[in-house]
């Protein structure tokens, strides 16, 4: 049924991304095409792989922006993918039924079987979030993992998606965004995370966190100076050794 | 947009099918349709014909079209799904309606409401094709008003040309036809200038600054794309067109579409009977090739909002 759940539960599971750590090194990218090449939405077809015009499906995009001008400027690495909507208008425009968001974690989710890939739900993405598989002719997208999140042979410590797994930096956290006091809603509440494109009123529940301000003072992440290897002034015997090389 | 050929043939050809079949109705229930069962019978196969060669090319497009039935069920959220409804939907009044006006040869009382009635069923799938465009806020250049009066009036006017077209071929009384042709051709042209002229004066709310929620640390310019070749959302999402190419083929379609006939429709009502069946279906066609054009530029021109994540300026 491609319409809301009536009565959604409080459970609203999501990811936050912290722009301000985000190295651009792809890894969540990668790691996520590795789980999800073996996972419900498995393959993750690449077409021509090894080819001039590679085309393969991705769940997960790394763009990397440059903000601002001149010394004020600054590069941020973006990864972009589903955010699992409140309100996503790629579920209720698919006419089959394929598309449903489920109502107990709010997860944004693609049933194969029914999908007749008319590709209407990602031209109503605006986020780009669902890519098409031209080989098994069916829409596909992030499913933030769900055969990884509740696999209960997995230790409980490695049921999170696989992009927030393995990110090397930390800037990933996975969690309930509809419970006000979990960890990732409080790392929201703190440092300000927002919601992309909020005027076309999609609701996501992934949220970023912005990159903290920069430093203001000049002295604060001035490169440093290496000490002089023999002070002025001195003397003794690496002082006579100085004067003899210097010379 | 990526402009598919069987997206536009579906709703150009559909379009002038239920257009054609709404006029028939509508005349039918004004009891003011053209005699004559022939008339009736090809008349009705050519509305019905342009309906079922574009449903039936809409369907090329998917990924597994055995599975299109499926689409008849979520008409409660998707416009997609109430399109696909109505559309076999109205081939049962239709059918009725062709029954009646060629095996019965009545087109009065019950056959009139039944007429009217394929008319309604006709203008209703129109508009939710119309809002199956209409509601995608992505995209900028259809989530406007303009859209759904614009497909209603161009399925209208193409639909009266062909009527105008029958009618001269079957030697039948031209004036009603042109009185439908020309205000429709005059309200069409009216709602496409408007149209273009509003996707020339606007653009979308998101920037590249609110995709990414960092519109106030300043203008943000792609450093660097997530990838080196093409994937899907840039060959589906990201057609461009030169906007010089956009200007030229405007014009063709403005002469295409709505001069063009405009003149031949007059020229119908006036030149004597060879010449003005010739007019008449030189004007349906050349309209139909102008709707077609018009149809290239609605995808063509429209920019969808994920590009503004790929270094798009605007949406």
């Amino acid at each position: 049924m491609t319409s809301l759940p009536s009565a959604p539960a409080q459970k609203r599971l999501g990811l936050v991304i912290d722009l301000d750590i985000c190295v651009g090194c792809h890894a969540c990218a990668v790691n996520c095409k590795e789980w999800n090449s073996g996972g419900i939405a498995a393959p993750l077809t690449d077409l021509d792989p090894y080819g001039p015009e590679p085309l393969g499906v991705w769940f997960n995009r790394v763009h990397t922006f440059e903000v601002g001008e001149g010394s004020a400027s600054r590069t941020v690495h973006f990864p972009r993918s589903c955010l699992h909507c409140a309100e996503p208008a790629c579920v209720t425009v698919c006419p089959t039924g394929a598309s449903y968001k489920r109502a107990e974690d709010g997860i944004v989710l693609v049933n194969e079987k029914l999908c007749i890939g008319c590709k209407l739900c990602s031209w109503a993405c605006p986020y780009g979030a669902r890519e098409y598989d031209y080989d098994a002719g069916v829409m596909k997208k992030c499913t933030l993992c769900v055969d990884k999140i509740y696999n209960e042979t997995l230790e409980e410590a490695d049921r999170v998606p696989a992009c927030v797994a393995t990110c090397p930096a930390t800037a990933r956290h996975f969690g309930d965004l509809g419970d006000p006091e979990s960890k990732v809603s409080k790392l929201v509440a703190s440092r300000g995370g927002y919601d992309l494109m909020p005027e076309l009123g999609y609701q996501p529940t992934n949220k970023y966190l912005p990159p903290r301000p920069r430093r203001a003072s000049p002295e604060k992440g001035k490169p440093a100076e290496l000490a002089p290897a023999v002070p002025a002034g001195s003397s003794g015997f690496l002082a006579w050794v100085d004067r003899l090389l210097s010379g | 947009m990526h402009p598919a050929l069987s997206v536009i043939v579906f709703t150009t050809s559909s379009g002038a099918g239920y257009g054609l079949l709404a006029w028939l109705g509508i005349l039918a229930a004004s009891g003011r349709l053209p005699p004559g069962r022939i008339f009736g019978a090809v008349s009705l196969a050519l509305a019905l014909g342009a309906i079922t060669v574009g449903l039936l090319s809409s369907t090329l497009h998917l990924g597994h079209p055995e599975r299109a039935w499926r689409a008849f069920s979520q008409w409660r959220s998707s416009w997609l799904s109430r399109e696909g409804i109505l559309s076999v939907a109205t081939y049962a009044p239709a059918l009725l309606f062709a029954f009646g006006w060629i095996v019965l040869g009545s087109t009065e009382g019950i056959w009139a409401i039944i007429g009217g009635m394929s008319a309604l069923s006709a203008i209703a799938t129109v508009a939710c094709t119309a809002m199956i465009y209409q509601s995608l806020k992505p995209i900028q250049r259809w989530s406007n008003c303009w859209v759904l009066p614009n497909y209603l009036a161009l399925a209208a006017m193409t639909g009266a040309l062909w009527l105008l077209a029958l009618a001269g071929i079957f030697g039948a009384n031209l004036s009603i036809p042109t009185q439908i042709a020309l205000p429709t051709i005059a309200v069409a042209a009216a709602l496409k200038l408007g149209y273009w002229r509003y996707i020339d004066r606007t653009s979308s709310a998101s920037t590249a600054g609110t995709a990414t929620g960092l519109g106030a640390l300043g203008e943000v310019r792609l450093f660097e794309a997530p990838h080196t070749a093409e994937n899907y959302l840039l060959k589906e999402m990201g057609y461009r067109i030169a906007r010089k190419h956009a200007a030229k083929l405007r014009l063709i379609a403005l002469i295409a579409g709505f001069a063009g006939p405009s003149v031949l429709t007059l020229a119908a009502l006036v030149a004597p009977a060879p010449l003005a069946w010739i007019s008449a279906v030189t004007a349906a066609l050349l309209a139909s090739f102008g709707v077609l054009l018009e149809r290239w530029l609605f995808f063509a021109e429209a920019k969808h909002t994920v590009t503004l994540f790929y270094g798009a300026p605007c949406a």
